[in-house]
């Protein structure tokens, strides 16, 4: 019976029946699924700008609510100027990224980011009409994958209100720890820019001070020396003039005005 | 018959428990078991996969070449881990981030690749889907156990509701930290190994 024709005929078989049941589960479920990423998306831009907190509960209303303070702004990246005739829900950066004519080849960068998108989205939060914090969109290489995430900025734009990752696939219990809140409370408060204007927020080999004692460090993640240099490098990339610093200039320039 | 499918559902809970006596499944059982909820959770997972794969495995019995037999245990379990991870994805989102990488690694669990290879190829279909769910419960109950006992102790609270009152928040309770990291499971599954010896000596290696 178990002739060699039989193995490979019934290796087939069960490979068949097998790929079938997870494709097919995998195609019924992708929207779910999306539905679920896009709501975790957007609960970290609340969460990065400090409008809720990781351990509550939020149901749609609660999200829409606290949304009406956020407004979604498309912006060009490399003049810095806002694009008020696009509507942010029609533009997703990271499809456009990976697209040549909605892109551009980034030069050589640490945080290993290859294009950078020509629009992308950010999250201004508004207060009495003057701006409160501004959420920029940020990712970049870590150990084993991209880390995606927000930064959240006050509105001095040097201050961090909040940093946090809504996907990637580092180590759990070692780089996976940049979800862990009393490491993402070590944030706020930091400045990430240096007299001369360039980004020098910088995650440490080793713990760092207090935010008085080191404005522009924070802890490094024990065991998890290429995630934590990942963050400090897609950090100073994104605030430099291939990623928002030239809209930050020009907010800065607006505000000041 | 009904005594014999009493025994296949029963034995595995306490008598002859995947992970208290065979310690089979530790890996998990130490990683998931911070919280109630990623313990329920995990179980009910594990005792889907577990039973699925048992009725798969003796249902194909018959047919299963023995020189490729294990591969495609492997192949059947690996199917359903990823089916199971993404309905997890797809309906409890935030419990399926806590638990990472350990949905994926119920393919390594020894428990369901041993049952399957030690009872589910010499077994008929329905004896086989019972083994698979008293096996699941056997690694269940002690995942909830441990669940229960960390998250208590680690956090004070149960299921998420605070039941000892904090020291941090005017209580009296100090949450024992170790009892949130892996470690401290490795404590909880001794004792309960130890308990369950002293009162089951047959369960004891010969010395």
């Amino acid at each position: 019976m178990t002739t060699a024709r039989y193995i490979l005929m019934f290796a087939a078989a069960v490979c068949l029946v097998c790929a079938v049941m997870v494709s097919g589960s995998a195609v019924a479920l992708r929207d779910l699924q999306a539905a679920n990423a896009e709501r975790e998306r957007q609960r970290n831009v609340l969460f990065a700008a400090g409008l809720a907190n990781p351990d509550e509960e939020l149901s749609e209303a609660d999200m829409a609510e606290r949304f009406a303070a956020v407004r979604a702004v498309v912006v060009d990246l490399e003049t810095g100027e806002e694009l008020p005739d696009v509507d942010p829900a029609t533009v997703d950066p990271l499809v456009e990224a990976g697209i040549t004519d909605s892109s551009r080849a980034a030069p050589d960068n640490l945080a290993r980011i290859r294009r950078v998108e020509r629009r992308s989205v950010v999250y201004l939060v508004e207060a009495d009409g003057a701006l409160d914090a501004v959420v920029l969109p940020v990712r970049g290489q870590g150990l084993w994958s991209v880390l995606y995430g927000y930064l959240a900025l006050e509105a001095d734009l040097d201050t961090v209100r909040g940093l946090t990752f809504y996907e990637h696939k580092e180590t759990p219990g070692l780089g996976g720890e940049v979800d862990n809140p009393n490491w993402k409370a070590l944030w706020p408060g930091r400045r990430v820019f240096g007299s001369a204007g360039e980004p020098i927020i910088e995650v440490a080999r080793a713990a760092a001070g207090s935010v008085a004692e080191d404005p522009h460090r924070v802890d490094g993640l024990a065991g998890a020396t290429m995630t934590s240099r990942g963050v400090t490098n897609l950090l100073r990339f994104w605030l430099a003039e291939n990623g928002f610093g030239p809209f930050l200039e020009r907010l800065g320039a607006d505000a000041g005005d | 018959m009904a005594s014999e499918t009493r025994r296949v559902l029963m034995d595995p809970l306490i008598h002859n428990n995947p992970i208290a006596l065979q310690v089979l499944g530790i890996c998990s059982a130490l990683a998931v078991t911070t919280g109630m909820q990623t313990s329920v959770v995990m179980s009910v997972a594990v005792v889907a996969v577990i039973a699925l794969s048992n009725l798969s495995v003796s249902l194909l019995r018959n047919m299963i070449p023995t020189n490729i037999r294990i591969i495609v245990q492997l192949t059947i379990i690996a199917s359903l881990v990823i089916v199971t991870d993404q309905i997890l994805k797809a309906y409890v989102y935030e419990i399926s981030k806590q638990l990472s990488v350990f949905v994926g690694l119920i393919i390594t669990n020894c428990i369901i690749m041993g049952r399957a290879e030690a009872f589910a190829m010499q077994n008929p279909p329905l004896k086989s889907l019972i083994d698979g769910i008293g096996n699941g419960m056997g690694y269940a109950a002690i995942l909830l156990v441990v669940g229960a006992s960390r998250e208590v102790l680690g956090a004070g609270t149960f299921w998420g509701i605070p039941v000892l009152p904090l020291a941090s928040e005017g209580g009296w309770f100090t949450p024992n930290g170790l009892m949130s990291l892996s470690p401290g499971a490795f404590f909880v599954i001794g004792f309960l190994i130890w308990i369950l010896r002293t009162f089951r000596p047959e369960q004891n290696e010969a010395e």
